[in-house]
């Protein structure tokens, strides 16, 4: 049953790819909750299906079988369209190569996430004013990405999945391309996120360093959760 | 946001837009050239026409009125009709094509003068000797030719003995006689003028004329002039529409190339849009919205560059190829372009559209 304050809720779910007469189960009966408010990394080697449940919660892709539940929106159930919607409505993302774009400054790669959410970019600056200035990017939002380091850019993508206020941040490997000191500060930055504004935080990575600032930690192996931790009271 | 998007595209590749925009350009000057010379050359006919003072026009036996043909008329019809009632002065003339759109008149320079007014003698003299030629300006400037130069057509070498103000009936002139005897057709003209006491009594004459002379097709001049537009011209029309053929044609297969270009190498941002929830009607109006930017562009030079086109028939073949510009042309041309660039920009769209936001996403 779908626990009453989870915000993700996933049942048994199951991810087939299939690449020509060969298929690839990627996911084998996933069961997952996670409570609004908790910031969970996902952590296991590459092919551990990490990757595959990120996009299905996301809703980048559909899933084979089971029952995913986001934000109240039964993604399982959902179509191209219904999946869009989440996106625009529900989840924002933050990946490993930034993904801004690039013909645009910082403003406007924000502009743009509020615009497709069908949200006002009138006085967003003041809208967002804790979170620009938590992040230390006021001062940058006339830049295009190539003017910025890369801390900088993952600190915009963060500021850009923020500013259509979703109800999940997922984040695949958010410090896969930074340097340590960058790591330290975007990871700082989601824990500060995650308790200041109460904001669900999902990431993935690698690093188990990194997976250490989520309150919980879920290890995936072929395809399954093998091991479940609390990190901190 | 949209059109900032857009911008910033075309913006950020600035040479695939110049090029696009150039290619689109193409065809709308295309067209607006070849409609411009079309109209052009039927304004020059028709002004032409209305400076010979004639207030009717007569013909040989399956003649037609826009057409040229070879059928001639005797020379004895050119006193007869001149005895008809209402009839003022009528004169003869022999066509007589030398090449391309051009033609010599030849004419008996009394009765053309006395109709027409005369001509407005820039440089040089009348018609004297058998081999002198009149040119107007226009044609002076397209054949480079100056007074007492030689100018050679019909198999013989002429004399430029005039060179005159042009809008009376061709651009070359020569004595009828002499047309006569080097078209092996003594005695017969190619089309009579004739000038009525009372232009409006046209009509009446005319009628008169279908009964007692049945079979010669003539015209009031004020038909000619009526008449005379590019769709009454044969295969003009025809040949307009294939031009357009052509354009949309272009167009679309500029825009098709250029903007699967574009969406493949922006297939990591498309992927970038999807993740952040991007509909396909919001993709697919972003790749709509920069073709119709493309062609809006290309309209825009196009009709620019069909001035600079003018520029060059006017100072190439201002006689022979005189380029009108044709302002009811610019939206039609224009719907052409964007028409062309939209319609070039939705298979493209389509792919953007159908794309796997995970493989966008990883496309490198």
């Amino acid at each position: 049953m779908n626990s009453p304050n989870s915000i993700i809720h996933v049942r048994d779910l199951r991810k087939v790819y299939k690449t020509g007469k060969v298929s690839v189960e990627a996911l084998r009966g996933v069961n997952l909750e996670v409570p609004a408010g908790e910031f969970l990394s996902i952590v296991g080697p590459s092919g551990s299906g990490k990757s595959t449940l990120f996009h299905i919660v996301g809703g980048l892709t559909p899933a084979t079988s089971g029952e995913v539940v986001v934000g109240g929106c039964d993604v399982s159930k959902a179509g191209d369209d219904g999946r869009t919607q989440l996106r625009r409505t529900q989840v924002s993302f933050v990946f490993q190569k930034f993904n801004l774009l690039p013909n645009l400054t910082a403003r406007d790669n924000i502009r743009t996430a509020l615009h497709i959410a069908g949200r006002s970019s009138k006085g967003f600056e003041t809208d967002l004013h804790d979170i620009l200035e938590l992040l230390g990017i006021a001062g940058r939002l006339d830049h295009k990405p190539s003017e910025l380091s890369g801390g900088e850019q993952q600190r915009v993508a963060i500021a850009r999945a923020l500013a259509t206020r979703p109800a999940i941040l997922l984040a695949d490997e958010p410090t896969g391309n930074l340097d340590t000191a960058n790591s330290l500060a975007v990871l700082e930055l989601l824990r500060d996120l995650n308790s200041r504004l109460g904001q669900t935080i999902l990431m993935i990575t690698h690093n188990t360093e990194a997976a250490e600032y989520g309150h919980r930690v879920v290890h995936m192996r072929d395809g399954e959760i093998v091991e479940t931790r609390s990190t901190r009271g | 946001m949209t059109f900032k998007l857009v911008w910033e595209n075309v913006r950020h590749k600035p040479l695939r837009t110049l090029l696009s925009v150039l290619l689109i350009a193409g065809p709308v000057t295309l067209i607006l050239t070849l409609v411009g010379i079309s109209h052009g050359f039927v304004e020059d006919s028709k002004r032409r026409s209305a400076g010979v003072g004639a207030d009717v026009l007569f013909k040989a036996p399956g003649s037609s009125l826009m057409q040229f043909s070879a059928a001639t008329l005797p020379d004895k019809l050119v006193g007869a009709l001149a005895a008809e009632p209402h009839v003022v002065q009528a004169t003869g003339t022999v066509v007589a094509p030398i090449g391309g759109f051009d033609s010599m008149i030849g004419i008996e320079p009394t009765e053309f003068n006395k109709m027409s007014g005369g001509f407005v003698f820039v440089d040089g003299h009348p018609l004297d000797g058998p081999d002198d030629i009149l040119v107007d300006t226009w044609y002076a400037a397209q054949r480079k030719l100056k007074i007492g130069g030689k100018f050679t057509a019909l198999g013989r070498d002429w004399k430029v003995a005039g060179i005159v103000q042009p809008g009376k009936l061709a651009h070359v002139f020569a004595r009828m006689s002499v047309l006569q005897d080097l078209l092996g057709n003594l005695g017969h003209v190619s089309q009579i003028f004739i000038k009525l006491d009372d232009p409006a009594k046209a009509p009446e004459v005319v009628a008169a004329f279908k009964v007692k002379y049945d079979g010669y097709p003539a015209w009031p001049m004020a038909d000619l002039q009526s008449l005379l537009s590019v769709d009454n011209v044969p295969l003009l029309k025809t040949f307009i529409d294939v031009i357009v053929g052509i354009g949309v044609f272009f167009g679309f297969t500029v825009v098709s190339l250029s903007m699967y270009m574009a969406v493949l190498q922006r297939t990591r941002e498309i992927g970038i849009l999807k993740s952040m929830g991007a509909t396909k009607g919001f993709v697919m109006g972003l790749i709509l919205a920069e073709a119709f930017f493309l062609g809006l562009g290309g309209t825009a030079l196009g009709i620019g560059l069909s001035y600079v086109t003018k520029s060059v028939m006017m100072a190439v073949a201002p006689a022979s190829l005189p380029q009108a510009i044709v302002y009811g042309w610019w939206p039609i041309a224009g719907a052409v372009a964007m028409g062309a660039a939209v319609l070039g920009a939705v298979y493209p769209g389509m792919l953007a559209v159908r794309q796997d936001p995970i493989e966008a996403l990883a496309y490198e």
